[in-house]
């Protein structure tokens, strides 16, 4: 199990500064929802924590910078899924998840026994035994995000991000997906970031939401403490009702004018 | 629960790893180059018999005391004249196609080939100058190749820098245009230099369109050694290509250094395809056809395409020689003109029936 922590952590891209000094805690085991209006920077934190952009600050997992490590020692801890994952449309499902296991496998190597066990593990926990052998191409949207997740199990690393899991999924899929990321969770220890615009579905699977506005972290804590109607209303300018608590609580858009 | 599993695997076929799928046709791909070989060594205006080959070839075999009747004129037309030729081909075809699909694999682009980043027009243009400039005081056959060679190698290392310049680590479509801006300036300086000599155009223009039908072991032993450590290289990438086919980020995210896998098999492509050009000249095709056909035959993974590639590029340009130099024989077609006009309508059958599946 893993956690990180975050301190002062700003990014620039083409000279725009994206994330102002960030600080953070995510603690082991914990489901973080990061949200905020579009721009806010939540992908950029997602990347930055998963090494793919470079930054100023730290961020530290196991007590060491993420930026010291080597690619493939980061892929060891992190899994990292974008917001549109590109599925080779030719590929077999089983050789897809496989790809979770190349930071496990030497560069020039052939994959092992303990690396066919793994691959055959998260594909049992995901269901997906009867899709082995099709074609990605030829899977319904939610089976691709299940041979998505899939494959992020496979590379058995303890923190797991993921930029707008439920992203172009019906109402269905979406808590599928999130019951899903709930129960493997729970199973395998996993610390769990994810990126989510919708803030029902947020406060209702996340322990804690950070909220982000242009780039700066403005409020964090527990779903009922943060997707409140005045948060919402200043950040996202939004006007909202937000009803029920816990597992039922739901941010309602209501309508201005009428 | 495991052996519910194991059963459920048997049922369905499910766990059936890519090195197991890819046995049979790796042994069919071997036979193919077997085949085309042996088809390479028969056909010619002088006919040499199966056996007769097969019991030269043992008699040079020590302690196996076989005898070979063959002639000394048909000993020299199977060793001098038809093996070069034959092991050339397998060579630069295995090469090019080789180099062709690890360039679609490293670029995710289906339709680029091996002289993308400029190895023919650097190739094209260091053989006109060759041509041009050293023809009439340098024995061209030793100037040639080293020319195409160097033109290819420096074609490729402008498209690079140029590339990088524009953010093409990052961004594979930015060493792409830089590929594509570089090519267009070498044929342009090409094009005006051949204009200067108009003389040569008949041997640049027989170049361009690709021979093997000057091949002697002295060709095959100038681009073999960069032909096989190039083929070794992009051959150990194969795993890694595939984990490419996810992304930049997708495949840094799961571990692989995306910018040098980049660089270093665009770098064994390059080698190999430029040794293949200066010795054989501009053959087209091979590059884009082959890995293609492999990949809608049996399978897009990089571990069962590059392989292939390699055996059935190298028959498959052995057989377009044998039909280069059969058809209007005594005198021989380019076969750069074979590949393209037996090659296009192959894929456009091959690319219609796999539509039909899909």
């Amino acid at each position: 199990m893993s956690g990180f922590t975050i301190t002062d952590l700003s990014v620039k891209l083409g000279g725009t500064e994206i994330l102002h000094s960030v600080d953070a805690t995510v603690g082991s085991g914990e489901w973080i929802a990061l949200i905020g209006p579009n721009g806010a920077g939540k992908s950029t934190l997602l990347r930055s924590v998963a090494g793919l952009c470079s930054y100023e600050g730290s961020i530290e997992i196991d007590g060491r910078e993420v930026s010291e490590w080597s690619r493939r020692e980061t892929a060891r801890r992190i899994a990292f899924v974008p917001q549109a994952p590109l599925l080779p449309p030719e590929m077999r499902v089983r050789d897809y998840v496989m790809l979770g296991r190349t930071p496990h496998i030497g560069e020039f190597a052939a994959e092992g026994v303990s690396d066919h066990e793994a691959v055959d593990r998260a594909m049992r926990r995901l269901d997906l035994g009867a899709l082995a052998e099709r074609r990605l191409r030829t899977l319904s949207g939610g089976e691709q995000q299940r041979a998505v997740l899939a494959r992020t199990l496979a590379q058995d690393a303890p923190i797991l991000l993921l930029d707008e899991p439920t992203n172009a999924l019906d109402i269905g899929r979406q808590q599928q997906v999130l019951e899903l990321v709930s129960l493997l969770r729970s199973q395998g220890d996993l610390t769990v970031v994810s990126a989510m615009h919708d803030l029902t579905l947020a406060a209702q699977y996340a322990d804690r939401l950070l909220l982000l506005a242009q780039g700066r972290l403005v409020a964090a804590g527990a779903p009922h403490e943060i997707a409140t109607e005045a948060l919402v209303a200043t950040h996202y300018g939004a006007n909202v009702r937000v009803v029920g608590e816990g597992g039922a609580l739901a941010v309602v858009p209501v309508r201005r004018s009428g | 629960m495991t052996s519910v599993t194991g059963e459920q695997a048997v049922e369905t076929g499910a766990v059936v790893p890519v090195g197991r799928r890819s046995l049979v046709p790796v042994v069919g791909a071997i036979a193919f180059a077997v085949v085309a070989a042996l088809i390479g060594l028969l056909v010619g205006p002088v006919h040499l018999g199966l056996g007769a080959i097969a019991r030269e070839a043992l008699s040079h075999v020590p302690l196996l005391h076989v005898q070979s009747d063959m002639s000394s004129t048909d000993k020299a037309i199977l060793w001098q004249l038809r093996a070069p030729r034959v092991v050339l081909g397998l060579l630069v075809g295995g090469m090019l196609a080789l180099a062709g699909g690890s360039y679609q694999g490293v670029f995710r682009n289906p339709l680029v080939d091996p002289y993308l980043l400029g190895v023919a027009a650097g190739a094209g243009l260091g053989a006109t100058l060759a041509i041009a400039y050293g023809g009439g005081t340098v024995d061209s056959y030793d100037l040639l190749p080293l020319a195409a060679f160097v033109g290819a190698a420096a074609g490729v290392a402008c498209s690079t820098v140029l590339g990088h310049a524009g953010g093409g680590s990052r961004n594979p479509a930015g060493l792409v245009l830089a590929g594509v801006t570089v090519v267009a300036f070498l044929t342009a300086i090409q094009t005006f230099v051949q204009q200067q000599h108009t003389q040569s155009l008949q041997e640049v223009y027989s170049w361009i369109l690709g021979r093997l039908g000057t091949a002697g072991w002295h060709d095959v032993a100038l681009a073999a050694p960069y032909i096989l450590i190039s083929s070794a290289g992009l051959i150990a990438h194969r795993r890694v290509l595939d984990v490419l086919a996810v992304g930049d980020d997708e495949a840094a995210s799961l571990g692989i250094n995306v910018r040098r896998t980049r660089l270093a098999v665009v770098a064994f492509a390059t080698i190999g395809t430029a040794a293949a050009v200066a010795v054989s000249g501009l053959i087209g095709f091979v590059g884009i056809i082959v890995p293609h056909t492999i990949r809608l035959a049996i399978g897009s993974s990089y571990r069962i395409v590059l392989p292939l590639s390699l055996l059935v590029g190298g028959g498959f340009l052995v057989l377009a020689d044998v039909i280069a130099r059969t058809v209007v024989s005594p005198a021989e077609l380019p076969i750069g003109v074979v590949t393209a006009f037996f090659g296009a309508p192959f894929f456009a059958i091959v690319l219609r029936s796999s539509r039909s599946f899909s």
